[in-house]
């Protein structure tokens, strides 16, 4: 869906770079890049891709790379997806990771019949249009844009790591390096302990879950964690 | 004992280490190859960057004549995380949480390589000069 923004705005010396956190590689994002089947509806309209975004959509045109390590997440602190960072042609961050046109819509899906009330369709396609049109302001106007922070603002805005966060980071790398090699259930056990010590990382959570079992990820352990964040977002909203 | 070393991005089987408690005795070569780390007159440089050794701890980090390096001396000594398998024999080294703070907060975008799906690496300097939104996505 990011490819229509990317063809309106491709002339403008402007590019997406897409990071597949994804331990199990190609294989596991192929049909996802190169899709032989829709997206459901609902599915679109739960991320609030407008029909705008939808009539423009086809096969990505800007690099879809695999990080099998979740190497950009460690780089970034990318805790979540999607989340985005803003760079400029100086290769200057001009706003850190933030949720990239997601919100908590999604937590009013109604799980028996995965319907959609309308309210949260709608607010999944404030997030998404705002979120977008805010790239293109920056795409037009660079620092004049006000979606490009100063630096003060931006540096306010990155998320630290804890020494506990960066302990997490590397008994998941152990974790993914072991499940790698065959030994899974060796690496399930620190992986997690890499979920326990970093509950905030959905990044770290959902893989996890997703090395244990296909389909974990977005299963009943997902929902009950999300549930159990009660008043919290599971998507900050982007400060835009 | 063969000991393979996850060592920030790279990954280094070290097949002469010694492990005994929570060191991890390698030879120079070794360590050098598993992580850049050299053993120098001033302490253990990684290119220009040297870390002198603790006065009168000489022997927690060095030792046979200066032919071994306790690599786990070290990451304790900068404040990296070390996590471990027995098992297998891997020791995996994160990078120190107040380096990363720090190159986060200095705004400058680190640099990677990925492939993509046909295997064409691509790093995130070719695109020097343009504007550029990296966006993580996962199939899960």
């Amino acid at each position: 869906m990011w490819q229509g923004l990317y063809q309106e705005l491709k002339d403008r010396n402007f590019i997406v770079i897409a990071i597949a956190l994804d331990s199990c590689g190609a294989d596991a994002v192929r049909q996802w890049i190169r899709a032989t089947e829709p997206t459901p509806p609902p599915m679109l309209e739960l991320m609030g891709w407008g029909e705008r975004e939808r009539a423009a959509a086809g096969a990505p045109a800007y690099p879809c790379l695999i990080d099998e390590k979740h190497l950009v997440a460690e780089l970034y602190n990318i805790v979540n997806v999607p989340m985005a960072v803003w760079i400029d042609e100086r290769g200057h961050i001009v706003r850190p990771a933030e949720s990239a046109g997601a919100c908590d819509a999604f937590r009013k899906l109604d799980l028996t019949d995965f319907s959609i009330p309308p309210a949260a369709a709608a607010q999944a396609k404030a997030a998404r249009t705002s979120y977008f049109d805010a790239i293109r302001d920056w795409v037009v106007k660079g620092e004049k844009s006000a979606y490009a922070l100063r630096d003060n603002e931006a540096r306010g805005r990155v998320a630290g790591l804890s020494e506990q966060d960066a302990r997490a980071n590397t008994l998941f790398r152990l974790g993914q390096y072991l499940f790698a090699q065959g030994h899974r259930e060796d690496a399930l056990a620190y992986l997690a302990e890499a979920r326990r010590l970093r509950p905030d990382s959905w990044a770290i959570a959902r893989q996890s879950w997703e090395i244990e079992e296909a389909g974990k990820a977005s299963g009943p352990d997902f929902w009950a964690a999300v549930q159990a964040l009660g008043d919290r977002p599971y998507y900050p909203p982007a400060k835009l | 004992m063969s000991v393979t070393i996850l060592y920030e991005r790279g990954e280094y089987a070290a097949p002469d280490a010694r492990v005994e408690g929570d060191d991890l005795w390698l030879g120079l070569d070794d360590l050098r190859a598993a992580t850049g780390w050299e053993l120098k007159p001033e302490g253990a440089c990684l290119g220009e960057r040297c870390v002198p050794i603790p006065h009168g701890r000489d022997a927690e980090f060095v030792r046979d004549g200066g032919r071994r390096f306790n690599l786990a001396a070290l990451a304790r000594l900068l404040g990296s995380p070390i996590a471990r398998d027995n098992r297998y024999g891997v020791w995996a080294f994160g990078e120190p949480p107040a380096a990363r703070n720090q190159a986060l907060r200095s705004l400058a975008a680190p640099d990677f390589t990925l492939p993509d799906l046909d295997g064409r690496m691509h790093s995130l300097a070719e695109y020097r000069g343009m504007k550029r939104i990296l966006m993580a996505w996962a199939s899960w």
